[in-house]
């Protein structure tokens, strides 16, 4: 059997036109020095003339192994934080698009933990990236098997994903103290549309539309500016870390790859229910 | 994008492995012209069994329920099949049992288990009857499912994709000649593009892929709405059902019971995992396991079932 079942498990389910010209199923027989020297050119061109260092312990990535479904494929990236950190890059080797998303720190977050979801077009590495405040860089890597993810269709109707656009969501997760580090869920509605999903009526590409920035600030001081690209899943969502006072206001800036601006502001702590 | 992957190498990859699976694989397979053990689940209906296993070259693809009706003037085939040589094989079963011609292939739904046969039915011209919305799905997936069909079975084995050239939007009716089907074109269930048959007739309800059973049911449309559909579809005063998966005839509406528990549980449980803030991945591991043991392939496809109902219910 030329193809191993989860893989044929993810293409039932998620379903996808093949549109990379190459294949994904065969990529896990891709030998490790491919890969390594796939990821010593993608250093080169994405950090020209910079040494990329061990992770050193201060960061670490998290993701599946196998994922279960590759169009949103949830990735953690975890930070000592005993030395500062400036900000961090992930990187999907395999994807079309490999730098997926780069985020700098701002003076209210807590950088220790961050949590995204990805597409994932084929077996790959994924490499998270810490940059210290003195400018090192120190990467850490995950080999998740996934196949497809890029080209999954976003959902059944463009139409219907495009008229909820720019909804936000933020939630806060356990418990608030004024002062201690907490982390909080953005969640943006957003069909992502990475210009690789066929649109089912006239079956041509739908054009790429995706978030590229997204700004959080909280009471007027920067917890994080996130430059994205075509990876990050449909609707998509992110956990972060940020120091709460004992109250404030969360805002939220998107801005998508046709310059629509998504904003949202949210009370910190916000209305206890009932 | 700044670097560009090899592509050739992958293509000669792709070449090399594709023609060397059929060589293992099909000394051992029985004729296109072998035909099917079916059960007749009611008058004139008759449907094989699939077997609760994922494609295989041992299976053929044949791990869907597929069957034909017979009616005076006509017979209809819903599903054609798993593979070309899985519908060649229905095909040669349902020219054996009756001359009466094949005017109609229902295709249930996108999924590549229950349509890759329809090339067998080619030359009878048929209308290949669909769901409005699966000339979408069958153009974003099809092509892509074909392809790795073809790397299980063997190259050129997955079978042609057929666009549906009768397509339901609501409801539609096909005439077999004494013996009038109902079909309902379903909302975003099973997939976004389901279709189910009712035969008046026999009090029948043909529902591929919205109703499984012993199968751990697959997830690729709406969760909310498959349970709103399976609501609807009880109260069609239909007293027999065939599911796409496991035994070909069930009493309905109590064959449901056990796929609502499992939708119920799935809604129930995923839901409060994002209430508590458990995230995804982890929600993925620890929702509905009380529902292990119960379902044959459960731990394929309960993980990707969470992610889909995660996916959906967290914007509620």
């Amino acid at each position: 059997m030329g193809l191993n079942k989860p893989t044929l498990l993810a293409v039932m389910l998620t379903g996808c036109a093949l549109l990379t010209g190459g294949h994904p199923v065969f990529a896990d027989e891709e030998a490790d020095q491919d890969r390594a020297a796939r990821w010593k050119q993608l250093q080169e061109s994405l950090f020209p003339h910079r040494q990329v260092l061990d992770s050193g312990g201060i960061i670490t990535v998290d993701a599946p192994p196998r994922a279960l479904d590759a169009a949103l494929v949830p990735v953690e990236l975890h930070m000592t934080g005993k030395t500062a950190v400036k900000g961090v890059y992930l990187v999907i080797d395999d994807n079309p698009a490999p730098m997926a998303a780069h985020f700098v720190f701002g003076p209210t977050a807590d950088p220790r933990d961050l949590k995204l979801r990805v597409r994932v077009n084929a077996y790959t590495n994924i490499h998270a990236i810490a940059e210290t405040q003195d400018g090192q860089l120190h990467a850490a890597t995950q080999f998740v098997k996934a196949a497809g993810g890029c080209s999954a269709p976003a959902g059944p109707d463009d139409t219907a994903a495009l008229a909820d656009m720019g909804r936000m969501k933020l939630r806060l997760m356990g418990d608030f103290n004024a002062g201690k580090p907490m982390q909080a869920q953005l969640m943006i509605r957003h069909p992502n549309f990475n210009g690789m999903q066929m649109n089912q009526v006239t079956r041509y590409f739908t054009p790429a539309r995706f978030i590229r920035t997204i700004d959080a600030t909280y009471d007027g001081a920067q917890v994080f500016h996130l430059d994205a690209d075509i990876s990050l899943s449909t609707d998509p969502v992110i956990t972060f870390g940020f120091v709460p006072r004992a109250k404030g206001q969360m805002k939220v800036v998107a801005q998508d790859s046709n310059n629509a601006t998504f904003a949202h502001s949210f009370d910190v702590p916000g209305t206890p229910p009932g | 994008m700044s670097v560009n992957r090899s592509l050739s190498r992958r293509d000669v990859l792709l070449g090399a492995c594709a023609c060397c699976i059929p060589k293992l694989t099909r000394a051992a397979t029985p004729p296109p012209s072998q035909t099917l053990a079916t059960d007749e689940v009611a008058s004139g209906i008759y449907f094989r069994r699939g077997v609760d296993e994922d494609a295989t070259p041992a299976n053929d693809g044949a791990i869907a329920n597929i069957g034909f009706i017979v009616g005076r003037d006509a017979v209809a085939v819903m599903d054609p099949g798993g593979s070309l040589v899985d519908g060649q094989r229905l095909r040669a079963t349902i020219r054996k049992a009756t001359s009466v011609p094949i005017r109609y292939v229902v295709m249930s739904h996108v999924h590549p288990d229950h349509i890759f046969g329809a090339g067998a039915f080619t030359e009878d011209k048929p209308e290949f009857v669909g769901h409005a919305l699966l000339p979408n799905a069958l153009a974003q997936r099809g092509e892509y499912y074909r392809l790795h069909l073809d790397q299980i079975l063997g190259t050129g084995r997955s079978g042609p994709l057929i666009t549906p050239t009768m397509l339901v939007k609501e409801q539609d009716q096909i005439d077999l000649g004494g013996r009038v089907l109902q079909i309902t074109a379903h909302g975003n269930a099973h997939t976004d593009c389901d279709l189910s048959v009712l035969d008046r007739q026999t009090g029948t309800l043909l529902l591929s892929d919205l109703l499984f059973v012993r199968r751990v049911p697959s997830l690729d449309g709406s969760l909310k709405g498959w349970l709103a559909e399976l609501t609807k579809l009880k109260s069609l005063g239909a007293r027999r059902a065939v599911p796409g998966h496991g035994p070909t005839g069930v009493e309905w509406p109590s064959a449901s019971r056990d796929l609502e528990r499992y939708l119920d549980t799935l809604q129930r449980e995923t839901r409060q995992a994002i209430a508590k803030g458990v995230d995804i991945g982890q929600a993925a591991k620890t929702v509905a396991l009380s529902e292990r043991g119960k379902w044959a392939l459960f731990d394929d496809y309960n993980g990707h079932n969470v992610t889909r109902a995660y996916k959906e219910l967290e914007w509620d």
